[in-house]
């Protein structure tokens, strides 16, 4: 790269998309009802995405209600039970971490931080929403039809998920179905505009190599998802067809309530395979982003720069690319060939090194740096305790002699709630009290946060660290209630008493969060345009929250990565990326060339 | 699943290669005092056509994964195989022809020549209903010998992917019938030059997507 002496950028041709006409609205409605400005879109995405994750932590709890204290509840029956285990999973991997992930966090991030006004396409933006809000609200219809929602478990295995017997098979079933086609639909829409805007919209000097984490996350997870979701949405249409007109592209010869259907020959293991080549990714989908937002958590709070920014991109492209090869380690009870198992278990294996990886590198951030304790420090810290716990029964879970076993116990749940529920969440939560002062202008307030925190981080611990051992007792998941079974002994309920008790409470939490969220809006401690005196140019804006078109008259020109904290020989901790370099970073930099 | 497996593979392969380009050489740690000298790596091509190549990716993936369902599915006793009707023959050549006429009227707009853009627009918009119709006689062919959605999987899949890729068509059409009025209005040839190239490489595409059910109906 060669080194030119004069700093004059007047001249400087625009970027390709750099500057762009913005739609300016001028009613209420234009403004915040059908917006086009990726900030309001995020906002949208993320209230809708947050509200339907209550009604399924609300599930949680009923459905912990009768394991805790069975047959003590008469509004909770057998059916009742499945449509909560149900609905809850689904709510809460698609409609809510999915959404709030890219929806909430991509519109509002990835403009900001690739130094552009608004997403490239800001009506398809728009309209991305809108079917995303359609999806959700198919979904809750799906309640309030005869037979309510569908009680089939998030996996939707045929046959059952469309056999009279299941709860919701008939309209519960279809809904959900294509409520998930519509949600496809809207993301595709949304994914488009976030990938081609992270690759054409970023403003001059910010290369790709330049970009927050945060940002690389989002946008191997929106590539991911948008290579993946294809294969639910083909299941999903081939179930539809299955269940309404009476293909059998899933369904075999079966008898049902000692009548013989006229289905015939098809393959439920062919749905099984479709559905975890979606499956899978669809935990990667979720874990990337909270990835790349954790990476900046940790470097901004701790005062340093990442360790090994280029391994850490490496390490969520390979992440990605590996995740598309292990979706049968999900099978492994299904009766496919074993050899398939090995092959499956080798590549499941494999995932660990770049992941190991990326852990690494943050505790070598964390290493010698500067730790502020703030809430999303707390918060990220708490992410990768729960994320090396999550990963390490992977490892058992992965082995097909290890998983045989285990397949379908509460460690299964232990698991992968760790996994892709707590540790995403939990970084779902450190980023909202990190950028909380941008969007609004406005500090949560900090004693409620280390509150929630501490309430949500041992509480998680104590629901799911116990699970675990009810899994090797050989505690089936999905029951509504055990009886009969000598292997599990009596203390077993003890146990699951304290589980439940625990998810109230950690609940309980969530909603201190909430009520942090509203009071801080108007009452929190003002903030200032860069609080956490960060490098990324979202905290360089000239109005915070950020005005409609984001940066002033002029973009922002990028002279440096992301990571510049605790320099050596500069007196300022941080140096923003659109700081042009010092003399004596450019006399390093004539040396270089 | 190894056809979407391969397709996966492949779209990788490319992200692999990009990303080697982008990381190559850099070092993100420094400053530089220059933007100009710094290359974004953003692409000449206009973020419109960047937005097809990625959707296309997206259809690339949904078809694979119909493909491999499909062959999963035929490996079971029940699958009986389609007879394929010659209309099937005399719907791809139309489809050739609608390709070879989006090509001409890329030609022309490139050329600026609004008459025959015109001309172009019309004869490959009129190829593209006459397949649609085409391909809905080959469905009533079918079913009046016999051969409903449901009596065999293989019909099912036949239905569904004739389906579905002729919904892209109606899609591709969507944009098609946009260009056209805004031609018609007068709207100057440069204008709509994007428009139909991209049009053009949407119905190659959907082209090479048909030629390759077509084979894999006549080969199974």
């Amino acid at each position: 790269m060669a080194y030119i002496a004069h700093d004059e950028t007047a001249h400087v041709p625009p970027a390709e998309t750099g500057e762009m006409e913005l739609y300016h609205p001028k009613t209420f409605i234009g403004k915040y009802i059908w917006s086009q400005d990726a900030k309001v879109i995020a906002i949208q995405y993320s209230v809708t995405a947050i509200g339907i994750g209550l009604v399924a932590l609300v599930l949680s709890w009923l459905m912990r209600l009768q394991l805790g204290f069975p047959q003590q509840f008469s509004f909770i029956d057998p059916s009742n039970y499945l449509q909560f285990v149900t609905m809850h999973g689904m709510i809460m991997v698609v409609y809510l971490l999915t959404a709030l992930f890219l929806g909430g966090f991509g519109n509002y991030l990835i403009p900001l931080m690739v130094g552009a006004r608004d997403m490239v396409f800001p009506y398809l933006n728009m309209l991305s929403y809108w079917v995303y809000l359609f999806a959700v609200m198919l979904l809750v219809a799906s309640f309030f039809v005869p037979g309510g929602p569908t009680g089939a478990g998030w996996t939707l295995y045929p046959p059952q998920a469309i056999l009279d017997g299941t709860p919701g098979s008939n309209a519960g079933i279809i809904l959900m179905l294509v409520s998930l086609a519509f949600f496809i639909i809207g993301f595709t829409m949304g994914g488009l505009n976030y990938v081609v805007t992270i690759l054409q919209a970023r403003t001059r000097g910010m290369t790709m190599m330049r970009l927050p984490l945060t940002v690389w996350g989002i946008f191997m997870a929106t590539i991911l998802a948008l290579l993946a979701f294809p294969a639910l949405f083909v299941s999903a249409i081939m179930m539809t067809l299955d269940l309404t007109l009476g293909t059998s592209f899933f369904m075999p010869a079966i008898v049902s309530k000692g009548q013989q259907l006229d289905y015939g020959g098809g393959s439920p293991i062919l749905f099984q395979h479709l559905f975890w080549f979606f499956g899978h990714p669809e935990v990667y989908i979720v874990a990337l982003p909270a990835f790349g937002i954790v990476s900046d958590l940790i470097s901004v709070h701790a005062r340093k720069n990442i360790f090994g920014y280029r391994m850490m991109v490496w390490a969520i492209l390979a992440i990605g690319g590996l995740s598309f090869v292990v979706w049968a380690h999900h099978m492994y009870v299904s009766g496919m060939n074993p050899y398939f198992g090995f092959f499956f278990a080798t590549t499941t294996l494999i995932i660990a090194i770049p992941t190991a990886l990326k852990v690494y590198n943050w505790v070598l951030t964390l290493w010698r740096g500067n730790i502020h304790l703030t809430v999303p420090m707390l918060f990220a810290i708490g992410f990768i305790f729960t994320f090396i716990n999550g990963g390490l029964t992977g490892l058992f879970l992965g082995n097909v002699t290890v998983s045989v076993p285990l397949s379908d116990t509460m460690f299964v749940v232990a698991h992968f709630h760790m996994v892709m529920a707590v540790a995403p969440v939990l970084v779902v939560c450190g980023a909202i009290y990190h950028w909380y002062p941008k969007i609004t202008g406005r500090f949560l307030d900090d004693t409620l946060g280390k509150i929630h925190f501490w309430f949500t981080f041992v509480g998680s611990y104590s629901i799911y660290l116990p699970m675990h051992y009810l899994g090797f007792l050989g505690v089936p998941r999905r029951y509504f209630a055990i009886e009969g079974t000598d292997f599990i002994p009596a203390s077993a309920q003890s146990l699951n008493v304290s589980i439940t008790i625990a998810a109230l409470i950690v609940g309980a939490a969530q909603l201190v969060f909430l009520y942090n969220l509203f009071r801080s809006y108007s009452k929190g401690k003002p903030a200032g345009g860069n609080p956490w005196n960060a490098t990324t140019l979202e905290w360089q804006t000239e109005h915070t929250p950020p005005a409609h078109g984001n940066f002033g008259p002029e973009l922002p020109l990028v002279y440096r990565w992301a990571y510049d904290y605790s320099v050596p020989g500069v007196e300022a901790d941080f140096i923003p990326q659109n700081q042009p370099p010092s003399a004596k970073e450019k006399s390093l930099e004539e040396k270089e060339a | 699943m190894t056809t979407a497996l391969l397709v996966m593979a492949a779209i990788m392969a490319v992200i692999v290669g990009w990303l080697f380009k982008q990381t190559v050489n850099t070092q993100p740690w420094l400053a530089q005092s220059s933007v100009e000298a710094v290359q974004r790596g953003a692409s000449s091509q206009t973020s419109v056509a960047i937005s097809l190549w990625v959707f296309l990716a997206v259809v690339t993936s949904m078809f694979s994964l119909f493909i491999s369902a499909y062959y999963m599915r035929m490996s079971l006793a029940d699958w009986k195989s389609l007879p394929e009707p010659g209309l099937l023959w005399f719907n791809t050549g139309v489809l050739v022809l609608t390709s070879a006429a989006m090509q001409w009227t890329l030609a022309a707009a490139k050329r600026g020549q609004s008459a025959r853009l015109r001309n172009g627009l019309l004869v490959s918009g009129a190829l593209t209903f006459a397949f649609l119709a085409g391909q809905l006689v080959v469905w009533q062919q079918l079913t009046e010998l016999g051969y409903f959605l449901t009596s065999n999987p293989a019909n099912a899949f036949f239905y569904l992917l004739t389906a579905l890729h002729a919904l892209h068509l109606l899609g591709g059409l969507v944009v098609w019938g946009r260009t056209s009025i805004k031609v018609w209005r007068g709207v100057e040839v440069k204008k709509v030059q994007l428009s139909v190239a991209l049009c053009t490489a949407y119905w190659h595409y959907l082209l090479l997507v048909w030629l390759i059910l077509f084979a894999l109906l006549l080969s199974t």
